[in-house]
């Protein structure tokens, strides 16, 4: 079977995406505690940011003619493929310690792997990232592994 | 705290919460994500367009919720190490869900206990299944 994986998709394997900068804050923080539900008083305060805040601070903040009709922001960070739709995988993440208000960090994301299978349903392809979020000091706070399929 | 560690058994389960998402927390999600995709708060677009059958509710979400099952279950006794989850199907504004965890591994030199943990539809199917490792204070 010919791969679906063309050499020009396959040299993306150990790219990375240029740093993100984000800043966290009480007031996001508590935002995101209220629309998740949060029980935990440190939560509800902002002293103190639940695991999956992160997901939300890395999301790109882009120019509204950057969405689409759907509303989504177009992701560049993805070979070109013959398969084209797109679903989320698995997400595994590991903690240091806890965001807080005032947090200065760096996230960098690098395309650590594609593997193609032969799915019940057909072809599928899959995408798997290495996220690492440090201070500016060099301080691992949060390492991510992430993948998508593609089929 | 180590009298909790002590007590804690394989097996044991974690307590369950149900979630019902509103249009309006679904809204205040997405926004404090910033989350622009219409099939969470655009009910005519979900199902014209994008043939959902209602306003879908967001994976990462679910997965916020799986890990307040842990996180509140451990209160001030220890830390999250690890956290992983996947989103297998999808769910829709009206459901209702559950988050449940069980106790799958405790490590005793370690301090750690390691949980399976699931978002459940009101079918009881598991749409999305987690796991997570959490170590207690000495």
């Amino acid at each position: 079977m010919p791969s679906m994986v063309s050499d020009e998709a396959r040299s993306w394997i150990g790219r990375s995406q240029p740093p993100i900068h984000m800043e966290v804050t009480r007031r996001d923080i508590q935002k995101y505690a209220v629309a998740t539900e949060q029980r935990q008083q440190k939560f509800l305060d902002g002293d103190e940011a639940p695991p999956m805040f992160l997901f939300g601070l890395l999301r790109p903040i882009v120019p509204l003619e950057g969405l689409g009709p759907d509303g989504i922001a177009r992701d560049g960070f993805l070979p070109d493929f013959p398969l084209k739709r797109i679903m989320a995988g698995g997400t595994e993440m590991t903690y240091h310690r806890p965001l807080r208000p005032g947090d200065k960090l760096i996230a960098t994301k690098t395309l650590a792997d594609i593997q193609e299978k032969q799915g019940g349903t057909g072809p599928l392809i899959f995408v798997s990232y290495d996220l690492t979020v440090e201070t500016e000091d060099g301080e691992v706070v949060v390492e991510e592994r992430s993948m998508r399929i593609i089929r | 705290m180590s009298a909790r560690f002590e007590a804690i058994s394989v097996g044991d389960a974690l307590p369950e919460r149900a979630f019902t998402a509103s249009n309006v927390s679904l809204f205040l999600y997405n926004a404090a994500i910033w989350n622009a995709h219409r099939i969470h708060y655009d009910a005519p677009y979900t199902t014209d367009v994008e043939k959902h059958p209602a306003v879908v509710i967001d994976g990462p979400l679910q997965g916020d919720w799986m890990s307040q099952c842990v996180l509140d279950w451990v209160g001030e006794d220890g830390a999250l190490l690890k956290f992983q989850y996947a989103n297998r199907r999808a769910s829709y504004l009206g459901e209702t869900l559950k988050t449940v965890g069980r106790v799958t591994a405790k490590d005793d030199d370690a301090k750690t206990v390691t949980m399976e943990l699931g978002v459940q539809n009101e079918a009881g199917d598991v749409i999305a299944p987690g796991s997570a490792v959490v170590r207690f204070g000495s």
